[in-house]
């Protein structure tokens, strides 16, 4: 069996790869058992943990005992109620006459959200964000070291030429325009290291499939 | 021979040579392949010269061809694995600060690991694990393991299964439920996150073999974050460390490092100098950062080098693209 397990993944990873040769029906083959599987799998993951788990288990909670042999049942949880009837009603747009009602669910979902991200993104990363942004840079009981400072300073130049370059209610002529520019030299210089880290993360995914081609299946490597 | 024969000869060499070595690897007679440090600084050389002909030949206005792009990627990440050479690794702040947090951390205290990837991530993220639980573990750390992720629990028991084998932690007498916990995964994103600030036990009734979670002597007594010293969360996405930082961090003051893929990583250097992340392991190299600290040699140390060299080819082949471009004379019509 797990020979014949490591064949099948050498299989379908060659089978992934010569797509780069071109597009042949043994890519096809391989994308379409990847399609499959993994519907297959996420329903099978989403209907357990959450249909059942969360909810048929929270509204009828199965018999419990620990290893003492107490009595450990969860209190049937009627709130869920709530949660499958907009499940339900959600299901109401494959109906054309009354699919409007799944806007109702889709409302609350929105609304409640947006309420729940406010808080969260408005602490960390927002204010959170300024201050971390706007630190002295020098004073007493202030330990930084030189580079430190020179990192701090080039955040806070950094960031409000950023802002300037977005701020499009005034033509970029000018001082203005000129801090615009270096608004736009600091977001190349992110997109080159977010580009930079996304080869690094792209060769770590190709590297651990050479890594089982070249180990894992023919013993290659020591 | 027309371009259907050449490709079904190419295919039935590819299998013919996979069988081969494979009756070779299970009989025994093939244990693996090295090549010593001459060997593979020739390897290494011939392909730069490699790259330098296809940049002169481009430079003349022969456009190189994409697969031939894709041949050397291969080559550049495959061979490197094959050598018996290292490469030096320069330790960062960020990875020090997780390291630093962990060792500071007085035995016996909790830490938890949240593990939210999935397979696709795992050789970023898989090293990570492994270094960090053995390290955990070295210290005499007890640890708590979940995940957000419905994969994430497997791959911590692989992590855990991985590291068991190794004769300092089999000395350790490791023993589960008092050294360490994997309360499975739980479904419900940040929200899981939210519960947990209050009541852990709400959200983990049961640990994954599906023990009751009071009979679980480690975690019986713990109740929210305030029970637990260091997090750790390993992340691939959403929900991730994003998730972890803006709740369990922001609201219930959780000491937190990162572990994350590189695509990732840029975006938590924000929450890492703002000082809501304790340290922070990006991508790879992140891994084998940390390696090195922790004194141990896992696969992101090993897989660096074919890192760093395949950059080095991505790079060159910028330089003659760029050089294909300017020849091109289009930059005129930019």
């Amino acid at each position: 069996m797990e020979h014949f397990a490591l064949w099948l993944a050498a299989f379908l990873t060659l089978g992934i790869v010569s797509f780069l040769y071109k597009d042949n029906p043994w890519y096809k083959l391989c994308e379409a058992i990847f399609v499959g599987l993994s519907a297959g799998y996420w329903f099978v993951v989403l209907f357990w943990d959450n249909i059942y788990g969360k909810f048929w288990v929270g509204v009828f909670p199965l018999e419990e005992f620990d290893e003492a042999g107490r009595e450990i049942t969860a209190e049937p949880d009627y709130w869920l109620f709530v949660g499958a009837a907009l499940g339900i009603l959600m299901l109401m747009r494959l109906v054309p006459n009354i699919g409007w009602i799944s806007r109702w669910p889709l409302a609350f979902i929105v609304g409640s959200t947006a309420g729940l991200y406010l808080i969260n993104y408005f602490s960390s990363n927002m204010m959170r964000q300024v201050q971390g942004t706007i630190v002295p840079l020098f004073g007493a009981g202030y330990d930084a070291s030189a580079y430190a400072i020179v990192g701090n300073i080039v955040v806070a130049v950094g960031t409000f030429a950023g802002l300037v370059y977005f701020f499009f209610s005034k033509e970029h002529r000018g001082v203005f325009g000129g801090t615009a520019k270096v608004g736009v030299f600091f977001l190349m210089l992110t997109f080159g290291a977010s580009f930079g880290y996304t080869v690094m993360s792209r060769m770590s995914l190709l590297i651990g499939r050479m890594d089982f081609l070249l180990g894992d299946w023919l013993g290659m490597i020591k | 021979m027309s371009t259907r024969a050449k490709e079904l000869i190419t295919i039935a060499i590819i299998a013919v040579f996979s069988v081969v070595i494979y009756i070779l690897k299970i009989t025994g007679v093939m244990t693996g392949i090295e090549f010593s440090g001459t060997v593979s600084t020739i390897i290494i050389i011939a392909i730069f010269l490699a790259l330098l002909v296809i940049l002169i030949r481009t430079l003349r206005g022969h456009l190189v061809d994409r697969r031939t792009v894709f041949l050397f990627i291969a080559f550049s990440v495959a061979l490197p694995l094959l050598m018996n050479i290292s490469q030096k690794i320069t330790v960062s702040g960020e990875v020090e600060q997780v390291y630093n947090a962990v060792i500071d951390l007085q035995p016996g205290s909790r830490v938890l690991v949240s593990f939210d990837y999935d397979p696709a991530s795992a050789p970023e993220l898989q090293p990570m694990a492994e270094s960090f639980l053995r390290l955990c573990f070295m210290r005499d750390l007890k640890v708590i393991v979940m995940g957000l992720w419905p994969q994430g629990p497997q791959q911590a028991e692989l992590a855990m299964s991985t590291i068991l084998e190794d004769d300092e932690m089999k000395a350790k007498n490791i023993k589960y439920g008092i050294d360490y916990v994997n309360l499975g995964y739980q479904a419900g994103n940040e929200f899981v996150v939210q519960r947990m600030g209050s009541d852990f036990k709400s959200m983990f009734r049961k640990d994954y073999s599906g023990r009751a979670y009071d009979d679980l002597p480690l975690v019986k007594n713990v109740k929210n974050f305030s029970n637990i010293d260091y997090s750790f969360n390993l992340s691939a996405g959403y929900p991730g460390t994003q998730e972890w930082v803006q709740v369990a961090v922001d609201r219930y003051g959780l000491k937190m490092g990162g572990g994350n893929t590189a695509v990732q990583a840029p975006m938590m250097y924000t929450y890492l100098n703002a000082g809501q992340l304790e340290g922070l392991l990006g991508g790879m190299s992140g891994g084998a950062e940390f390696e090195y600290l922790a004194n141990f040699t896992g696969k992101a140390t090993k897989y660096m080098l074919s890192q760093s060299f395949a950059h080095m080819v991505v790079v060159a082949f910028i330089i003659i693209g760029n050089a294909a471009f300017f020849r091109s004379g289009r930059e005129k019509k930019l």
